[in-house]
């Protein structure tokens, strides 16, 4: 029977229309399918869009990129209690193209993003579900959507469908599709005026401000993170799923809790609530990925696991677009090759492991657990709050102590056993080396 | 009852929220399988709030204000207790700020 196109790509967010960008440059038709009434209204993210895929495919992207700031200045807060540690680090170099990382609305960011696929051919078809796959002998040869007579043929499906991905899962490749793996992130937006922005966070123009929270979430395994808009600030926190169902907190509550810490409250404090929302997030990392390539079949970006929660680095946009762009260009190279099985489409994974989609899960596999571990979590942010609040306190007459002095003391005060720090400690050297 | 923080109660923080509300629900709980369940993680997870315990021992929910994270059924214990999928086409949440 012949196709309707030669690659359905489901889900319009940075994973498919790249993927649909790079499929329909590639010369094959193309069409895009999005359960939304546009593309980014179902998404939600915790702040940095960093653009170098970007540069690959979009000449001089910033030219006409709906950004809200150019992130300058990036902080990492380790907090406790009452107390904060907070690692600030700002350079005017990433506010000059091609900078390192914006912030953006995804109902903004992903329908510009659509566009540059439907501007190199592809079909962009909104308000469409996606209901499941068309197989044949295993194999994939379509969807099915809930539009009357809905039944989509093609060569190759990109399934790009976000990270309940429902196609993956009908497809089989999901072995081990967990809670354990899975967080669920919520935030608030709050409205300021631009110069109370650039007050609070000390940046002018288009410059923003990126916090990163480690120990934001006090008895559920999680973190925080706060940025900046032009016009708002967004405030959330991201909880291990079962962690948040044990602790029976409610999600809402934590952000509260965050609001209200004395390292955050002044950077929030009387903004407008514009918008509450919520999202789940694949933060596994290597071990909970699926297959990503099956006959007929690719699976990109959060359909694909492929979200980068590795402690300092939280990135997963780049993730989709970096796989995306792989598997469009995989697509159009198989259905030239004319071998769209799972061996032809195997250049997809070959074109993942070579780049930084693949590689950076690979060399940061195991950072997700650690990050996300109990002693991280609750007891190293104290142990480094003791640690540096005895270093900065001045006990004239008493002499300072010694380094090593205040480490033992401080590790046994919280319960911390040096083993474990080394153990920790080392497993976080071997992974960032 | 309405519960407040931050002078802001919880049915205006989803007023925040656009929905496009479909007319069949996309999520469907079984409530004889909730009967058996003492976690009832759904209640506590759900960043919407749309999951109410009874004090018969079942679960009251509601669709409308989905979020649609999926959070609801990878949580829950009991197995096929709730059957989730995506609402049709452009319905459901149309967030502009995330």
């Amino acid at each position: 029977m012949a196709e309707d196109f030669d690659v359905i790509v489901v889900g319009a967010g940075p994973a498919g229309s790249m993927a649909a960008l790079a499929a329909a440059r590639g010369g094959w038709s193309v069409c895009l399918i999005e359960r939304g009434p546009f593309p980014g209204s179902k998404n939600m993210y915790g702040g940095v869009v960093y653009p170098r895929i970007l540069d690959q495919v979009i000449d001089r992207w910033w030219e006409d990129v709906p950004v809200q700031r150019f992130i300058t200045r990036r902080q990492t807060m380790v907090m406790e209690s009452d107390r904060a540690l907070t690692v600030d680090y700002r350079t005017a170099a990433w506010g000059a193209p091609p900078y390192n990382g914006l912030t953006t609305y995804r109902s903004d960011f992903d329908r510009w993003l659509a566009t540059k696929a439907t501007e190199a051919g592809a079909t962009l078809v909104c308000s469409t579900t996606v209901t499941g796959l068309l197989l044949e002998h295993d194999r994939v040869v379509g969807v099915r959507t809930d539009r009357p007579e809905g039944e989509l043929r093609a060569k190759v499906v990109i399934a790009c469908d976000g990270v309940n991905s429902f196609l993956a899962k009908e497809a089989g490749l999901y072995a081990n599709f967990s809670a354990d793996h899975l967080t669920l992130g919520v935030k608030e937006v709050l409205r300021f005026d631009p110069a109370t922005i650039e007050e609070r966070f000390g940046v002018t123009g288009r410059e923003g401000c990126d916090i990163e929270i480690l120990g934001a979430t006090p008895g559920v395994l999680g973190g925080g993170f706060c940025y900046t808009n032009y016009d708002t600030v967004a405030i959330g926190i991201i909880a291990k799923l079962p962690s948040l169902a044990a602790a029976k907190v409610r999600p809402e509550d934590l952000i509260a809790n965050l609001k209200a810490h004395p390292a955050i409250e002044p950077l929030v404090r009387g903004g407008e609530l514009v918008e509450y929302n919520a999202h789940m997030i694949p933060e596994g990392g290597l071990k909970a990925m699926p297959q990503v390539v099956t006959d007929g079949m690719v699976v990109c970006g959060d359909a694909a696991h492929l979200t980068l929660a590795a402690g300092i680095w939280l990135e997963g946009v780049n993730f989709a677009m970096g796989s995306g762009l792989a598997a469009g260009e995989a697509a159009a190279e198989a259905i030239s090759a004319g071998d769209w099985t799972a061996a032809g489409l195997g250049v997809y994974r070959t074109k993942i492991n070579s780049t930084f989609v693949l590689k950076d899960h690979e060399k940061l596999q195991h950072i997700p657990e650690l990050v996300l571990s109990e002693r991280v979590q609750f007891a190293y942010p104290a142990l480094i709050c003791d640690l540096v609040e005895e270093l900065f306190t001045v006990r004239n007459p008493t002499p300072k102590p010694g380094g090593i002095k205040v480490l033992l003391d401080k590790a046994r005060a919280n319960d911390v056993k040096l083993r474990h720090l080394a153990i920790d400690g080392l497993k976080a050297l071997r992974s960032f080396r | 009852m309405t519960e407040r923080y931050d002078g802001v109660s919880f049915e205006d923080r989803m007023a925040t929220v656009q929905f496009s509300v479909a007319d069949t629900a996309h999520i469907v709980v079984d409530g004889d399988k909730c009967q058996g369940c003492t976690t009832k993680a759904c209640v506590s997870v759900c960043p919407a709030k749309l999951f109410v315990p009874l004090s018969s021992g079942g679960v009251l929910f509601n669709y409308e204000q989905c979020f649609e994270c999926g959070s609801c059924y990878v949580v829950c214990n009991e197995a096929g207790a709730i059957s989730w999928s995506y609402p049709e086409g452009g319905k459901g949440v149309v967030l502009r700020h995330g």
